[in-house]
């Protein structure tokens, strides 16, 4: 098995941008979802018109990767592994409250969580292997078991990996760069620290 | 610019969701798709449901929209013209 660390870290939670354990954007608790997103696409200066026209868990999954990537992923085929517990259910109840009148063509794109490695892959022009998984909660286990498999293989140099939640406007965002140096070790431990200094 | 015009470039810009763009931004003459406004053919299928929520229009014949959705003129023109509401 080969050596794979983990280069770069992004959390976005409780109104934080967290990169690398450094806060970067603080918003207060009570902003609207709606309003912190677009608030981390204007400080970030962004400029990608498409970001308004996403549903809301591709916005997360997007800015995280803007954040995590500054904008810039150099190699085409680096893999998506992405997951979450709550799939798409936001965007699928909103889509469902269409159709009581005019279904509405564009959240029904939405209604599935892959889109948003869809979102990612155009923006960065990959062309790429890429997954999304619906775990019942955040397995750390399962992502170094399959991101290891797919270097193995000889499949890919570098990964992009994501747990990307949201449910009721309650939001989980962590995503971070798998690469063959650099970092720290890529393990379930060092997943787990990672993942859970905020996330109490 | 007519009232039909201004309230047109008001919806486009909500339902498409276009943010940072104004009314002003809009020229009656120009592309909404391509070039012009960048719309994509997502957008086209929200400009059907518009034209069929707003303007009672039910579009039968899809061919039609390329005509129809040229520009804001050809819109309204249209709009105009087939109203029922």
């Amino acid at each position: 098995m080969k050596q794979l660390f983990i280069r770069n870290s992004v959390l976005i939670r409780n109104s934080k941008v967290l990169k690398n354990g450094q806060l970067l954007m603080q918003e207060p608790e009570d902003l609207q979802l709606s309003k912190f997103l677009k608030n981390i696409y204007k400080e970030r200066k962004l400029k990608y018109p498409k970001f308004f026209k996403m549903d809301r868990l591709s916005k997360l999954g997007y800015l995280g990767a803007e954040i995590l990537t500054n904008g810039q992923i150099e190699d085409e085929n680096t893999a998506l592994f992405f997951a979450n517990s709550a799939s798409s259910l936001q965007t699928d109840e909103a889509y469902a409250e269409s159709m009581e009148e005019f279904p509405s063509p564009s959240l029904f794109v939405y209604t599935l969580p892959n889109i948003l490695l869809g979102e990612i892959s155009i923006r960065h022009r990959l062309n790429s292997e890429n997954i999304f998984f619906v775990f019942q909660d955040f397995d750390a286990g399962l992502f170094v078991d399959y991101v290891s498999t797919l270097f193995s293989q000889g499949k890919t140099e570098n990964a992009l990996c994501g747990w990307v939640n949201l449910h009721n406007n309650d939001y989980d965002v962590f995503l971070w760069e798998i690469a063959l140096s650099g970092g720290i070790d890529f393990n379930e431990e060092e997943l787990k620290k990672l993942y859970l200094p905020t996330h109490e | 610019m007519s009232d039909l015009h201004t309230e047109l470039k008001k919806s486009i810009i909500e339902q498409l969701n276009l943010e940072d763009m104004e009314v002003s931004d809009i020229e009656n003459d120009e592309h909404l798709f391509g070039d012009g406004l960048g719309l994509d053919s997502i957008d086209a299928l929200e400009l059907i449901v518009l034209l069929e929520k707003d303007y009672g229009i039910k579009l039968t014949d899809p061919n039609q929209g390329k005509e129809i959705f040229n520009s804001i003129n050809t819109m309204a023109a249209f709009i105009e013209k087939n109203r029922t509401r």
